[in-house]
């Protein structure tokens, strides 16, 4: 058996309210019920990160989450990341380096990198790479993606 | 998903009675880095998560001077984290620090990885080594039990229904007490180890007073090697007696061949990884 529960949250800064089934994933919930597509599926197991959310401040991947573990929780999602009018420093990072290919793991990328920079600005290539351990990218080759990560952390210390 | 409910225990006593009440079927719910992939790809059946992070106790750390108490519910980050942590109880700082990647050092706990009880986990040597002992909490109240006698096979542990761990506590290491945690895998981080190894030392001068040996992936078990232990104790540190403890943690490994690792190169490691963190634990026991 399982049941529908009532969920309140904040996500992207906004109350939000929605209903889960109490085997939703956050992933799950985030795509299917809420509507926020940003959060890729790659692997539903924990080893890819393109799943990635900031919840409470932590990053975290949204499929190793239960949706109703975040009752009362702040959520960051990689739709929260660019203001109404520009991108943020590390999308446009991204795009300037040519971060990306066939996308499905750049949301993750985007919401790690936004971890790592919210707690260490000017991290050393070591330290974002080892941040970044788990994200895996099939397509891209991780030496553009930290070139990006680097860019963004020096534009926004400007 | 199978079918599964949730709930969150406000406190030690409402979990224990929501664990009883929903029999073999119900499972602790920690960082969920383990269990809720179990779930999806019904490896184990289960009906009923029981969420402890929302039980003060168990988010709790506190660094006294008899030990380190770590919550069941405290996120490996938070472990090796804190400066004092990684300078008193360096194995598992080290240790806490590779499991799984950042996303997932954000949810796991160390009670988690030893109640999941995988051959190959990571910090469960560095409990060992560090005399970790389980407070545990169940429908006739609270017992403590040593970490070494929590896990019996693989995916196996000593919890009786209703039972879950509320705390880890490690007493504080004497003075010139130094340890490590070393693991072997084919890439740098994000991988299961091809054997783990842990050391805690006391040295007196240059004499090994005290010394405990954890040995990871080379068993159905995480192995406590009492007689790495016994090879050093009470003699200088030298080439030789390194030799001899390594010679013993290669001797207790009785590794299995799959495709992470054969038994000849599991075993190999062993006494590698046991000299590499001998030699690194008496280096930060004479600092
Ligand atoms: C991508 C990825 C990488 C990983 N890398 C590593 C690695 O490098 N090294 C490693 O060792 N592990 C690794 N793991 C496995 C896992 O992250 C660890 O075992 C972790 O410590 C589990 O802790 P948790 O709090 O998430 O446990 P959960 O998933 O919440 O629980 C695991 C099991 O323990 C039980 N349990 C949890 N807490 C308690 C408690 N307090 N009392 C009683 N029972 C309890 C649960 O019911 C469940 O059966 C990895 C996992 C993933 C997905
Ligand atoms: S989909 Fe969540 S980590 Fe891969
Ligand atoms: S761009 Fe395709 S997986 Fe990274």
């Amino acid at each position: 058996m399982s049941t529908r529960m009532v969920i309140t949250t904040k996500i992207n800064g906004e109350p939000i309210e929605f209903l889960a089934d109490s085997r939703d994933s956050l992933l799950e919930a985030l795509r299917e019920r809420i509507g926020l597509r940003g959060a890729k599926e790659g692997c539903n197991n924990g080893n890819c990160g393109a799943c990635a959310v900031i919840l409470n401040g932590r990053l975290t991947n949204s499929c190793c989450v239960m949706a109703a573990e975040v009752e009362g929780a702040e959520i960051t999602t990689i739709e929260g990341i660019a203001s109404p009018e520009a991108l943020h420093p590390i999308q446009q990072a991204f795009l300037e380096e040519a971060a990306l290919q066939c996308g499905i793991c750049t949301p993750g990328f985007i919401v790690a990198t936004k971890a790592l920079l919210d707690e260490n600005p000017h991290p050393t290539e070591d330290e974002a790479r080892f941040w970044l351990a788990g994200n895996l990218c099939r397509c891209t080759g991780y030496d553009k993606i930290i070139r990006a990560v680097l860019k963004s952390a020096d534009e926004m210390a400007k | 998903m199978q079918a599964l409910k949730y709930a969150r225990a406000a406190s030690v006593d409402e979990a224990v009675k929501l664990l009883q009440e929903g029999g073999p079927t119900a499972r602790v719910l920690a960082g969920g880095t383990d269990v809720i992939v179990m779930a999806r790809e019904r490896r184990r059946h289960i009906e009923l998560f029981v969420d402890i992070k929302h039980i003060d106790e168990l988010m709790q750390m506190t660094d006294g001077a008899d030990g380190l108490r770590v919550g069941a519910g405290v996120p490996l980050y938070q472990i090796y984290g804190d400066a004092n942590i990684t300078k008193t109880y360096s194995a598992l700082a080290e240790a806490t620090h590779v499991i799984g990647g950042t996303a997932i050092q954000g949810r796991a706990t160390i009670g988690g990885n030893l109640a999941n009880a995988s051959p190959a986990a990571d910090s469960i040597p560095a409990q060992f080594v560090l005399g970790g002992v389980a407070t545990i909490a169940g429908p006739s109240g609270r017992r403590e039990v040593p970490v070494t006698e929590i896990c019996t096979g693989p995916g196996q542990n000593i919890l009786q229904p209703g039972e879950f761990i509320v705390s880890i506590f490690f007493p504080r290491p004497a003075a010139h007490s130094g340890s490590a945690w070393e693991r072997f895998i084919p890439r740098n981080e994000m991988d299961i180890a091809v054997v783990n190894a842990a050391v805690a030392l006391t040295l007196d001068g240059e004499t090994v007073t005290a010394a405990r040996f954890g040995l990871g992936a080379v068993a159905a078990r995480t192995l406590f090697v009492e007689s790495a232990a016994a090879a050093i104790v009470g003699k200088p540190l030298t080439d030789a007696t390194i030799a001899a403890a390594a010679a013993a943690a290669r001797e207790a490994a009785t590794p299995i061949d799959d495709m992470r690792g054969s038994i000849k190169q599991r075993k190999h490691l062993a006494g590698v990884l046991t000299e590499h963190v001998l030699r690194k634990a008496a280096e930060r026991a004479r600092a």
